[in-house]
């Protein structure tokens, strides 16, 4: 897989890593700021308040 | 085709690893230091606000009888901040902003917020109980150190007009249905308060649902804006200027 993804970019290898830790970045961004914030909500629910909720 | 599963399988772990050192730790250190800074804002432009003649006031002001607070009215709307939380054992740059009502979406996660204010119970500077919740993880986790304050240490409300002085009196473990301590002496229902009481409820324990821990506080002293800072609160900054 990630084999076949290092083929696939293009230019020479100081590129292709550019390029992958780019990906690696926008990849970390999102998943800080959208998956792991639902995961947390949904499969760790906190509740801080006194009440019937 | 094994090899993809492997590295799919790999990376899977990777993720996970990096889901809890953002669940526990660099999650919080994040969302806080946000909070915290919105919390800065606010007290900014609240300092902004002082007018010009007031400016000479001396930087250390001496706290007067919390009758003479005025009581914040409290907010129609849902999520309206007004004022904002400052407790010196939670570190110099411990501001978080307490906003009306208690909702998840609205209040507790909000990046900006953090702390929110039970709607109906008492406001600051009213005899009574101002009762707020706020995470204890996760979410900026404003409350994460409740159980570590100590009987007597301090915890300001500051508001446009001032700050509320409070002194935390002791803390307390119950189940998630007491409301009673929501009651204007708390844990006691029908009873007529004579103290301003600050009640703080967060999860317990940590990273559970399953009871509550709760702070309470009461209101020692009043610090009008016009007059001066807390000394509590203008220490570090007036040290900084001699140093």
């Amino acid at each position: 897989m990630y084999a076949a993804l290092w083929r696939t970019l293009p230019g020479p290898a100081w590129v292709r890593v550019v390029i992958l830790l780019v990906l690696a970045t926008a990849a970390l961004a999102a998943l800080v700021t959208w998956v792991f914030p639902w995961a947390s909500a949904t499969l760790l629910p906190q509740d801080v308040t006194v009440g019937d909720s | 085709m094994v090899g993809v599963v492997g590295e799919l399988l790999i990376t899977a772990g990777v993720v996970v690893m990096l889901f809890l050192i953002w669940y526990l730790w660099l999650g919080d250190v994040i969302a806080g230091s946000a909070q915290n800074d919105a919390g800065h804002e606010l007290r900014q432009q609240w300092q902004a606000e002082v007018p010009e003649e007031a400016e000479a006031a001396p930087l250390i002001g001496q706290p007067q009888d919390p009758s003479l607070a005025p009581v914040i009215a409290e907010p129609t709307a849902d999520a309206e901040r007004f004022a904002a939380m400052l407790i010196p054992r939670f570190g110099a740059d411990y501001v978080r902003t307490i906003a009306q009502g208690v909702g998840l979406q609205s209040v507790l996660n909000d990046p900006e917020t953090g702390i929110g204010h039970y709607p109906g119970t008492a406001m600051p500077g009213e005899v009574g109980n101002f009762a707020v919740a706020a995470h204890r993880t996760t979410y900026g986790a404003p409350f994460n150190r409740l159980l570590e304050l100590q009987e007597g240490d301090s915890i300001f409300i500051e508001s446009a007009a001032g700050w509320y002085q409070y002194a935390f009196r002791s803390s307390d473990i119950v189940r998630p249905t007491a409301v009673d301590v929501l009651e204007p002496v708390p844990r006691q229902p029908g009873v007529v308060p004579t103290e301003r009481i600050l009640t703080m409820t967060t999860c317990h324990p940590l990273f559970s649902a399953a009871e509550r821990a709760i702070g309470y506080a009461v209101m020692t002293g009043w610090y009008p804006r016009e007059a001066g800072a807390p000394a509590e609160l203008a220490a570090p900054a007036s040290a900084a200027a001699v140093g």
